[in-house]
């Protein structure tokens, strides 16, 4: 089982988020920096699978130079073999970011493609629900989004997503993608020597051309913020018949 | 003249109850554009469902399509569009039209601007649009220029109200798209349906619980209250991350998005990833130690102090109750 | 609750330092205290949220070693410390000896401690890799208290007195000064008029300081820490803490159970600084304001370093926490107490940690209640700094220099080495020639000695010391230039003296109030003369000349200048009828001393200046050959001679006459170390911050007049007082009998060892107070080595043979002199002459 995992790097912002002066992104300098929580949880599944059933599990991200150190944190959890597709820190809009993935994969690839390739549903920041898709159609391979479970039965990929009842069941033929959400499986956190095998962990550059797409961010707006009254029914443990009070007028009792 | 397709999902017949909300913005914009506006769905159960929406468009009918197959929904709509040179195309970007937009983009090699909430401008150089959509979740907004050919956008949902339905039928056609049968390999194949009951989706009220909790053992408390009120217990990543929950109680940007009645939220200090998942709950009600915590500034009512001393009076309150 | 429009006082900040300032404050009778933080509560979001909460006692200083014993026992009352242990492990034989030194520094404090084997290192942290270690101080008495609770609960204790007005989730926006005195502040929900203001906001008090023109020298800094789990072993303590804590000293790092897991905190990685004003509100911060994000690679060492230590347990566990927590460093690693020296009832309770929070907030309390507190701050108060080094660009520059000094092995004379050559003297140039090496005074480079003077070893058979560490920032050049001097004269430069001219027609009354002496002398007297605290221990000791009717000259020494210029001015009057004028930089000095010293003066000028013309302690303008000066005849080494100043311009004419007119009378340049050290030792001379401190009287020093003044005196009530009764300790001089350590080598105490009984128990006297080595060197023309220090009266019997701890080990001692009797010339006939 041999597993590309693309992750994307997305700043860690608190309750509020701070434009930079030219409203171009957010004011990250007192923000950390992590993997975006879907394709987190895609790394720890690949690092699973291949704990199950053998191969190697690949981390590849478009990024920036900084996007090595989310590299780095999958190699600390488990991830075999990390790839930076290099980019400048603009935003790239989907159609590029696919395009320029589509040409590393094939670089990577060769002639023995990945029996799996994961994405995150969608990034945390520019949040566009297709690149997954995107790639897989330039591959011509199977793809489902929202993925929750994933198991490999033969040549088959089971995924499982979430429903109002339930969940439904795909068996993709692989080479198959899937784009993951958070909860297919709980990430781990590094351990002392994962976290000290991945500083020493070697970073393939693939380089990959920038084709914009139709799509082009002019400014960040913050939300009208609504403001809102809020009613405080008290302190401790004597706000309970206030509260009470509340449920029955919601109709809770 | 111009032809607006929506693109309105069914699930074997069944409409979601955001379903429609798309068609609301589909119909400003058809207005402003002088355009026409058409609906498409897949599978003739979705035919009666739709009917009553009161216009026109297409039924998409293939045996490929029995069930949901993202990859051949991609295919058909995007000849459909193709066929009937729809120039621009919207859905509702919940799971599904997400998915099959961007299947449709990615065929016809075109941009989709994902989860919008205002078109701006559709005057802009060189056929261009402005659109403002959703990032992180919807607590930033972009201002987007789309430029292309064909307009592709998901809406972004519980922005728009659903429009009501006009009562009278719209002529629907039925289009059969041409699709390989390879394409049933991103089909359905099994559906399980966990025990009946509640869900962070469909319950009327959450309790949830955040950092403040403190332990898996201290949610016994929030469990105790929901099951009082027929409700259940939500949380946020703290305390998924923390293993104190499942990932599946994680209500968030990306948990759940919920829109309860009522959203009971305790000890949760309100970052970003929370408030996104919560924010169209109808009323929230914040506890916590701190008054000037995000959530209990934006929150309809707080109770300031400590939770599982709140929780258990009101607990206390309720079973006294005539 | 109304928002309160006046206060008493008011308090910034609700991390450890501001609570436990409020809670003193509430006890010791305030009212009206109003408390404002910016953050919610119980956690604001400051550095109290995310410390390591554990207290190590023992620290080399005395002072930060009793604020953090008064601490532990405030948080013991408070019931909210559980006492761990904690074992600090040397990996490198230089830490060894580092351990016994900090064994000798927990016998002077009265620390429990013990050196422990590796095999006993790991009997009590079973997971130790004891390979790698060489041995442990192990203190039994190391605690983990919770800071949140404690500051609750002191919180609470000001609230039932009803003195205290909480205002949590409050900004201070801005502050009203008025007549150089705080009047208001300006919250984001209101104004307040207060009397008094306390910032104590850890890393953010510079900026508060700013809003009212004041300054807090120090920097938010990172300090890296790391928290591992689970662990099975420490899940199985069911407890906070089960096993003692680490400090794994040599790599500048600690190893602290919490609860499952256990946290790893470093010093080691680089100092990353960050502004006030660049930290993030808590509505942009992940976790909180000062828990930053982590930076990876400045902790890979360090994991490194954890691994090697702790191998067993921390391999498999997760890194589930990691934060750059922001602490507040200071230029000296001390902490900022005490009124500001910009704006009246301004304070500063800034840069605490939490093993020291009560304790200062203690501290702070009694300083503002009864005018100084019970432990001499002599080294935390934030008027130490001169206004040089209270800029970003010093503070970079130091705390730089010492963050990785945190754990560091750090010799007691050990010199800085950043911003340096920020004051220099006008005769630096020709010290430089002499090959001085120079020791920083108050930012002023002094030549400790002058290696020009080399050959003066061979000639007076000077030794040396054997052992490296006594040797270190020490040359036996000293010992020959003091010989030197003894012999001929010496040329000391005395330009770091802190010069305060003080005028106007209330100037008598007003130096009588600050001194102790009579001041009220005729003009060209000069005086030496404590300054006594509110509470009669000493503020100063210093020289006091009067030049005019109604003018005063203040001579202080350069490394307390700063301090003394506060007290000074903080005394004036508020009518305007003293005038203060600090001429430090325009004054420079050279004292002139040896029995040459006058023949070397005669040369230069035909003023008499003969002992009857010129007698001791008298000063006047003298004309040197062409050059005004200003001629004090005094002496702190014990020779006759002189003080001679000229303004500033003509320091460097004044040094190269006296340097040729010396030659034919054998002149040789003189360090501080004979100046601060061995020619003040020999005639029993007490220096401020050493012998002389707060938690001292003048009857206990020896330096009590016959006589008292009649007119009035800070501190004189309790002078009275003291005078009136027994001494409970009294300064003496004592001999080392034999230097031989174990290992065969002759060893020289350094100062703050502890001083035994001949069979090795503790001396305290009658107040608790021990008896440690206040100064400690060479006598060279006593030919003994001399240790000054207080003795209850039991023990002060001359003759009586006592013993020194110095690096653990005993070394026979006796007293030689019980008072202020020089031992050498105790008749002080060669100064008056």
């Amino acid at each position: 089982m041999n597993i590309l995992v693309c992750v994307k790097r997305v700043p860690a912002p608190g309750a509020r988020i701070v434009l930079t002066d030219d409203s171009q992104g957010i004011d990250t300098r007192h923000l950390g920096f992590t993997t975006s929580p879907h394709e987190e949880c895609a790394v720890e599944a690949a690092v699973q699978l291949k704990e199950r059933h053998g191969g190697t599990t690949t981390v590849l991200t478009l990024g920036p130079p900084d996007a090595v150190e989310q590299l780095r944190y999958s190699v600390s959890v488990g991830a075999d073999r990390v790839v930076l597709v290099p980019a400048d820190s603009t935003e790239w809009d989907p159609q590029a970011t696919a395009s320029a993935l589509v040409e590393a994969i094939k670089d990577l690839e060769g002639d023995s493609p990945f029996d799996l390739i994961l994405f995150g549903n969608e990034s945390a920041d520019s949040g566009g629900y297709q690149v997954g898709i995107r790639v897989a159609r330039a591959l011509g391979r199977p793809v489902i989004s929202g993925l929750k479970g994933i198991e490999i039965d033969g040549d088959q990929m089971v995924g499982r997503r979430e429903t109002d009842e339930g969940f439904e069941v795909y068996r993709l033929p692989m080479p198959a993608i899937a784009a993951a959400k958070e909860g297919i499986t709980l990430p781990r956190y590094p351990t002392l020597p994962g976290r000290l095998k991945s500083r020493r962990a070697e970073i393939h550059e693939v380089p990959a051309e920038m084709t914009p797409g139709g799509q082009e961010m002019v400014s960040l707006l913050k939300p009208a913020e609504e403001v809102t009254e809020t009613v405080i029914l008290g302190h401790g443990a004597e706000a309970a018949p206030g509260v009470v009070r509340l449920l029955e007028e919601v109709g809770l009792l | 003249m111009t032809r607006i397709l929506v693109f309105v999902d069914n699930d074997r017949g069944t409409l979601s109850p955001s379903a429609l909300e798309a068609l609301t913005p589909a119909y400003s914009l058809a207005d402003s554009l002088d355009a026409s506006l058409e609906l498409a769905t897949v599978g003739e159960g979705g035919r009666a469902a739709l009917e009553p929406v009161g216009l026109g468009g297409y039924v998409i009918s293939h045996p490929v399509l029995s069930d949901y197959a993202p990859e051949a929904y991609g295919d058909a709509l995007a000849q459909l569009v193709s066929e009937e040179q729809f120039s621009v195309v919207i859905s509702l970007g919940d799971d599904r039209g997400a998915e099959v937009m961007a299947h449709m983009a990615a065929v016809l090699d075109q941009p989709l601007v994902a989860n919008v909430t205002e078109i701006a401008d559709t005057e802009g150089p060189d056929g261009s649009w402005e659109v403002i959509r959703v990032r992180w979740g919807g607590s930033l907004l972009e201002r987007a220029r789309l430029r292309s050919d064909l307009k592709f956008l998901t809406i972004a949902p519980h922005t728009f109200p659903a429009p009501e339905p006009n009562g009278g039928a719209g002529p629907l056609t039925t289009f059969v798209p041409e699709i390989p049968d390879s394409l049933a390999r991103t089909r359905v194949v099994e559906r399980v349906k966990l025990a009946e009951g509640l869900t962070l989706a469909t319950a009327p009220v959450v309790v949830s619980g955040g950092r403040g909790v403190g332990s898996a053992e201290n949610f016994a408390i929030l469990e105790e209250l929901a099951d009082l009120l027929g409700g259940v217990v939500g949380c946020s990543r703290v305390a998924t991350n923390n293993g104190w929950r499942p990932h599946s109680d994680q209500v968030g940007q990306t948990g759940t998005r919920i829109a309860p009645d009522l959203y009971i939220a305790c000890g949760i200090s309100g970052a970003v990833q929370h408030w996104v998942g919560c924010m169209a709950s109808k009323q929230i009600l914040a506890i916590n130690t701190d008054p000037e915590a995000p959530l209990v500034t934006k929150a309809d009512y707080a109770v300031i102090g400590d939770l599982h001393e709140i929780l258990a009076a009101v607990i206390a309150e309720i079973k006294a109750r005539p | 609750m109304d928002f309160p429009t006046s206060a008493h006082v008011i308090v910034i900040g609700a991390g450890i330092a501001g609570n436990s300032v409020v809670g003193h404050l509430a006890e010791m009778g305030w009212k009206n205290i109003v408390q404002i933080d910016k953050g919610p509560l119980p956690n604001p979001g400051g550095s109290t949220g995310h410390a390591s909460n554990f207290c190590f006692p023992v620290d080399h200083s005395k002072e930060m070693t009793m604020l953090t014993l008064d601490s532990t026992r405030q948080y013991a009352e408070m019931d909210v410390m559980v006492v761990s242990g904690g074992i600090e492990v040397a990996r490198a034989p230089e830490r060894m000896e580092e351990l016994r030194r900090r064994m000798t520094s927990a016998t002077a404090w009265g620390v429990e401690s013990h050196l422990i084997s590796p095999a006993e290192v790991e009997e009590l942290v079973p997971f130790i890799n004891r390979d790698i270690i060489l041995g442990g101080f192990y203190s039994p008495g190391v605690t983990v208290v919770d800071s949140l609770r404690a500051g609750t609960i002191m919180r609470e204790r000001a609230q039932a007195l009803d003195a205290l007005t909480v205002l949590p989730n409050t900004e201070v926006l801005s502050m009203e000064v008025r007549n150089g005195a705080i009047a208001a502040v300006v919250t984001d929900k209101g104004r307040i008029e207060t009397e008094h203001l306390v910032i104590a906001c850890g890393v953010w008090s510079p900026r508060m300081a700013e809003m009212a023109g004041a300054t807090i020298p120090l920097t938010p800094a990172v300090h890296q820490m790391i928290d591992v789990g689970p662990i099975p072993i420490l899940q199985a303590t069911n407890s906070e803490i089960g096993y003692p804590i680490v400090r794994d000293m040599d790599t500048y790092m600690y190893e602290r159970q919490t609860a499952g897991s256990m946290e790893v905190g470093s010093y080691a990685h680089r100092p990353i600084f960050h502004h006030p004003n660049d930290i993030p509100s808590l509505g942009e911060s992940l976790l909180s304001p000062t828990e930053l994000p982590f930076t990876d690679e400045d902790f890979d060492l360090q994991m490194e370093h954890a691994l090697e230590l702790m191998p067993d347990i921390l391999s498999a566990a997760e890194i589930r926490y990691a934060i750059n927590g922001l602490l507040s460093l200071t230029p000296d690693a001390m902490p900022l107490l005490g009124e500001t020296v910009e704006v009246k009832n301004l304070w500063s309770a800034a840069a605490v940690w939490i093993k020291e929070g009560p304790g200062v907030g203690k501290m702070i309390a009694q300083w503002m209640t009864q005018g100084y507190p019970e432990i001499d701050p002599h080294s935390s108060d934030i008027a130490r700094f001169y206004r040089y080094a209270r800029n970003n660009h010093h503070i970079y520059a130091r705390c730089s220099e010492h963050f990785n000094k945190t754990y560091g092995i750090v010799h007691p004379r050990e010199q800085w080495e950043s911003n340096r050559r920020v004051r220099t003297v006008p005769a630096y140039p020709r010290q430089v020639e002499l090959g001085a090496v120079f020791y920083e005074a108050g930012g002023w480079e002094r030549p400790q000695w002058y290696e020009a003077n080399a050959p003066l070893v061979e000639k007076y058979g000077v030794e040396g010391r054997e052992h490296e560490w006594d040797a270190r920032w020490w040359s036996p050049i000293i010992n020959a230039e003091h010989l030197a001097m003894r012999e001929s004269v010496g040329m000391v430069d005395l330009t770091a003296f802190a010069i305060f001219d003080i005028t106007g027609p209330g100037v008598v009354d007003y130096i009588q109030k600050m001194a102790v002496n009579q001041c009220d002398v005729r003009v060209g007297r000069a005086v030496y003369t404590p300054l006594l605290t509110e509470t009669g221990g000493f503020r100063a000791d210093l020289t006091i000349l009067r030049l005019g009717e109604h003018h005063y000259r203040v001579i202080s020494g350069g490394g307390d200048g700063a301090r003394d210029r506060y007290w000074f001015r903080k005394h004036l009057p508020d009518d305007g009828s003293v005038t203060f004028v600090d001429n430090t930089s325009g004054v420079s000095t050279v004292g002139l001393w040896g029995p040459n010293a006058r023949k070397v003066i005669e040369s230069l000028t035909s003023d008499d200046v003969s002992h009857q013309g010129f007698p001791y302690g008298s000063v006047r303008e003298v004309n040197l050959r062409g050059i005004d000066t200003l001629m004090l005849r005094i002496s702190y080494v014990g020779e006759l001679g002189w003080e001679i100043s000229v303004s500033m311009e003509q320091g460097l004419q004044l040094w190269d006459m006296l340097w040729e007119a010396g030659q034919e009378w054998g002149v040789v340049p003189v360090g501080i170390g004979v100046y601060g050290t061995t020619g003040r030792l020999e005639k029993g001379y007490r220096l401020m911050g050493a012998e002389l401190e707060s938690e001292y009287n003048p009857v206990e020093a020896g330096l009590a007049r016959p006589k008292i003044k009649r007119a009035d005196f800070i501190g004189k009530g309790p002078y009275l007082q003291a005078r009136a009764e027994d001494p409970a300790t009294i300064l003496c001089t004592l001999t080392v009998e034999d230097h031989t350590s174990a290992s065969g080598i002759e060893r020289y105490m350094g100062g703050n060892e502890p001083i035994l009984t001949a069979d090795g128990e503790r001396i305290t006297d009658s107040h608790g107070r021990p008896s440690y080595v206040t100064t400690a060197g060479n006598g060279p023309s006593v030919g003994k080595y001399l240790l000054l220090a207080y003795l209850p009266p039991e023990h002060a019997v001359e003759g009586r043979e006592l013993a020194v701890m110095y690096m653990n080990e005993l070394y026979p001692v006796k007293v030689a002199v019980v008072g202020s009797t020089p031992l050498f010339d105790p008749a002080n006939e060669r100064m008056r002459v």
